[in-house]
């Protein structure tokens, strides 16, 4: 048994490791194991093992609940429909083929949710719409589901990560999952920097560090909040849009590894009802609110030829998301806030047409919509006695977040398909030799570094994936990395760090505190560590002041960013003076050095990339233009861990599918 | 809103070494004051980290006692109001109580399967392990939708 500061290390050899426990690892999980068995028929005995840093229950993005499943591409579309309005919204840079192949397989992923009991609305024949617990046609029988938008079905999702999650441990098996372990540093192969070869991590509950040897890893542990500034620095800091819990540990493990990250300039700045993020989407699509000014002018109506300033994509029957906050800014900017989702107006307008009945059900669907994934929204209406059909609701853009599941696009360069004519060459000079050219690279999802695979908020440069995509990428590295692991039968992975060395890394917040505890009367008053705390509000002060935070409405410039990075080079020098009081502290430590080098490269890529691409999420002042033809293009990254420098670049873009049909 | 622990309800979980709050916590919060050396309630557990709590209700949906509420952040909310949901198995029942009085009250499913019964290969085939480079999974049910070729400018 370990102790603190003296940990036990555990070492364990496996063919794949999944690392996080979100929707991406259970679509991993539940896909692998039959895929598995079946190499087991062939001869290949494949050992799997899933870490997750929180219980699969209830860990990831889904972990409360949803109201929505966002990706549903169903009969009436098609996977080319979808790759176009994921370009769209993301300013016109993505990868066509990871899009396009996550378009046409999502729904598979959708079809179990609901067999494994997951409640989605129906509509009848006569259009009228019911919850999900009716026991009506199934949609892979061909049954109506409610359509809040093009794209959205509308479920009773309170449980949804639960069910999700009971099928990935069932198939999985409790022998191949490790609950509370946070794994914090991927290892490169000994005699082949380019290979993974393992991860290590500690157990939030004991004094024990464990070391993985790994063929293959699934790297998706979540997107990254937190960075900035949030917007309620008392209790109200955990109340983040994006689970708190996301600490950019996906990107920064990836770096740190040498894989190629792509678009972290890019970032989400969802309009949310205010203080609680109550999520807008069903109010909007549903009940066809709308969003006004402090005057009731409709600010999209208003300041629409604000949208002709950025051609294309101002011009589609759905501008971008960064556009429509864009629009709203113009209003707060210029004095004319607060800005209001009109639910007043909304509701009477649906009276009108709706029986008693449905007018009950109405009011309860409002309601469930901020109890199944947010029910913080409902605590600020209560406390604030807002009742939305008599009490309109502020919106806000929030803080700014980096993910690549939601409608955003940040992540790591990874390996498309080869069926959907992804070029198989790189036309941009500049990209380090080391690289491949094209697209894919052998194996789908895998990362720049060999067994190093990503799904999720993971993949970067394909956005809208949401919960149903997650799990459905999650699926689609599974099978690539059995193969992998098939094919690389006779290699056995080397870590490239003594485990000792490694052992002493990841405690070393432990052993800071232990050595110094005494020297000062006051615990968190000391000149010999820092605590974790106070370097994440260090870090979210740079990020809020400098890097187009809430504090300068979004906006930035080269001036700005170059004082950022001085002070970003000392935060992370500082990072190794962090202190941990405790194995929770120790979770927070090396989560906060999760976020600052995700902050890192967010900065290194709005530095390199010299205009301002969405208008709305950030400003760059001294670049305030969408230059399609210098920057119609992917600005990609590698980290070197020992000279702790970015090197920025640019990669090609190229249409796999015609989007000029998104302009007539 | 950080939620917290009523002493009075509180068991500790009967004396287990982690509590269903500690157990399901995605953030680590909740934590089991053994020795009463931190709150000065021996075996009960608390939010060790409130301004860390994204309110997301796990601890409050799963606690065997009810002992667990929310107290909407002190930062933002007036007093008064309370979001109370009592999780069944196969529905959810929200108590919701206004400031100002009002009160209202929800039940919505949450599942349609009874827990614990999925059997996630049962009736479905063994991958084929000739198709693993291919497109799809082990299992198709109506949702790989292989798309209007013709939309594919360059292959």
């Amino acid at each position: 048994m370990g102790e603190f500061g003296n940990p036990e290390v555990v070492e364990e050899s496996v063919d794949i490791l999944l690392i996080g426990g979100g929707m991406a690892c259970c679509g991993a999980g539940f896909e692998i194991m039959r895929w598995v068995e079946a190499a087991r028929k062939d001869g290949h005995d494949l050992s799997v093992k899933l870490v997750d840093k929180a219980a699969m229950d209830r860990s990831g993005a889904v972990a409360q609940g949803l109201s929505a499943i966002n990706t549903y591409i169903g009969t009436e579309q098609d996977p080319a429909d979808y790759a176009r309005m994921v370009s769209n919204d993301l300013m016109g840079i993505t990868r066509d083929d990871l899009v396009y192949d996550l378009g046409r397989h999502v729904d598979e992923s959708v079809h179990l949710f609901e067999e494994w009991g997951l409640p989605i609305w129906k509509t009848d024949e006569n259009g009228e719409r019911f919850d999900g617990s009716r026991g009506m046609t199934p949609l892979k029988d061909g049954g109506k589901p409610v359509r809040s938008g093009k794209w959205q079905i509308m479920i009773n999702g309170e449980s949804y990560k639960w069910i999700v999650a009971e099928a990935a441990k069932k198939a999985l098996g409790t022998d191949r999952i490790q609950e509370r372990i946070f794994i914090v540093k991927l290892v490169n192969d000994k005699s082949d920097k380019s290979r993974i070869a393992g991860a290590v991590g500690f157990s939030t509950r004991e004094d024990k560090v464990v070391v993985y040897t790994a063929k293959a890893i699934l790297l998706a542990a979540g997107g990254c909040v937190n960075i900035f500034r949030p917007r309620s620095v008392g209790e109200g800091t955990g109340r983040a849009w994006y689970p708190v819990w996301n600490a950019g540990s996906t990107y920064a493990m990836a770096a740190e590894a040498g894989a190629e990250l792509t678009m972290m300039e890019n970032r989400f700045v969802p309009t949310r009802f205010k203080d609680g993020y109550g999520p807008v989407g069903a109010w909007f699509l549903l009940f066809k609110s709308q969003a006004t000014n402090a005057y009731g002018e409709v600010y999209m109506t208003r300041n629409k030829e604000m949208l002709d300033d950025y051609p294309p994509y101002g011009q589609a029957a759905v501008p971008s998301s960064c556009l429509r906050n864009h629009l709203m800014l113009k209003e707060m900017k210029e004095g004319r806030g607060p800005i209001w989702m009109d639910t007043v107006t909304a509701l009477a307008n649906l009276r009108e047409t709706l029986t008693p009945r449905e007018v009950k059900h109405l009011e309860a669907e409002a309601w469930e919509d901020f109890l199944d994934m947010c029910v913080g929204q409902c605590g600020i209406w209560v406390g604030e006695n807002v009742e939305p059909e008599k009490k309109n609701s502020e919106l806000m853009p929030t803080e700014p977040y980096l993910l690549g599941s939601h409608s955003g696009c940040c992540g790591i360069w990874a390996s498309g398909p080869t069926d959907l004519g992804a070029p198989s060459e790189e036309s941009m000079d500049g990209v380090p030799d080391h690289l491949p050219r094209g697209w894919n690279w052998g194996y789908r999802s895998m990362t720049t570094i060999a067994g190093l695979f990503t799904a999720g908020d993971g993949v970067g440069a394909s956005g809208h994936k949401f919960s149903s995509g997650s799990h459905a990428e999650g699926r689609i590295a599974a099978k690539a990395m059995v193969q992998y692991c098939i094919d690389n039968k006779d290699w056995t992975p080397e870590l490239d760090t003594p485990v000792e060395v490694l052992v002493a890394e990841i405690y070393q917040p432990v052993k800071t505190y232990l050595e110094f505890k005494d020297y000062s009367t006051a615990i968190d008053i000391n000149p010999n560590y820092i605590t974790p705390k106070m370097l994440q509000f260090r870090l979210q002060k740079i990020m809020d002041e400098y890097v187009a935070g809430v504090a300068t409405y979004y906006t930035t410039n080269a001036e700005m960013m170059a004082v950022a990075e001085e002070k970003l080079s000392m935060l992370k020098e500082d990072a190794a003076k962090m202190r941990a009081k405790d194995l929770h502290e120790l979770l927070r430590a090396w989560e906060n050095y999760h976020r600052i080098l995700t902050a890192e490269a967010h900065m290194k890529h709005i530095q390199f990339r010299e205009e301002s691409r969405y208008p709305g999420f950030y400003y760059r002042m001294d670049k305030n233009f969408v230059d399609e033809e210098n920057w119609k293009c992917f600005v990609n990254s590698v980290y070197n861990k020992e000279s702790r420098q970015w090197t920025c670049f640019k990669r090609a873009h190229v249409d796999l599918v015609d989007k000029s049909t998104l302009f007539k | 809103m950080p939620t917290f622990v009523r002493t009075e309800k509180c068991d500790g979980c009967k004396g287990q070494d982690k509590t269903a709050c500690m157990y399901i916590c995605p953030h680590d919060l909740m934590k089991l004051d053994k020795d009463g050396s931190e709150t000065g309630h021996v075996m009960k557990s608390y939010n060790q980290e409130p301004e860390q709590c994204w309110e997301c209700y796990s601890c409050v949906k799963i606690c065997p006692q009810n002992a667990i509420e929310a107290r909407h952040y002190a930062d933002i909310v007036p007093l008064g109001g309370s979001v109370q949901p009592l999780r069944g198995s196969d529905s959810i029942m929200w108590t919701i109580k206004f400031r100002n009085g009002t009160m209202k009250r929800f039940k919505f499913p949450i599942r349609t399967t009874p827990e614990g019964s999925i059997d996630p290969y049962a009736g479905k085939p063994e991958a084929d392990m000739s198709k693993i480079t291919g497109n799809g999974f082990f299992v198709e049910q109506n949702g790989y939708h292989a798309g209007d070729p013709s939309e594919l400018v360059r292959a």
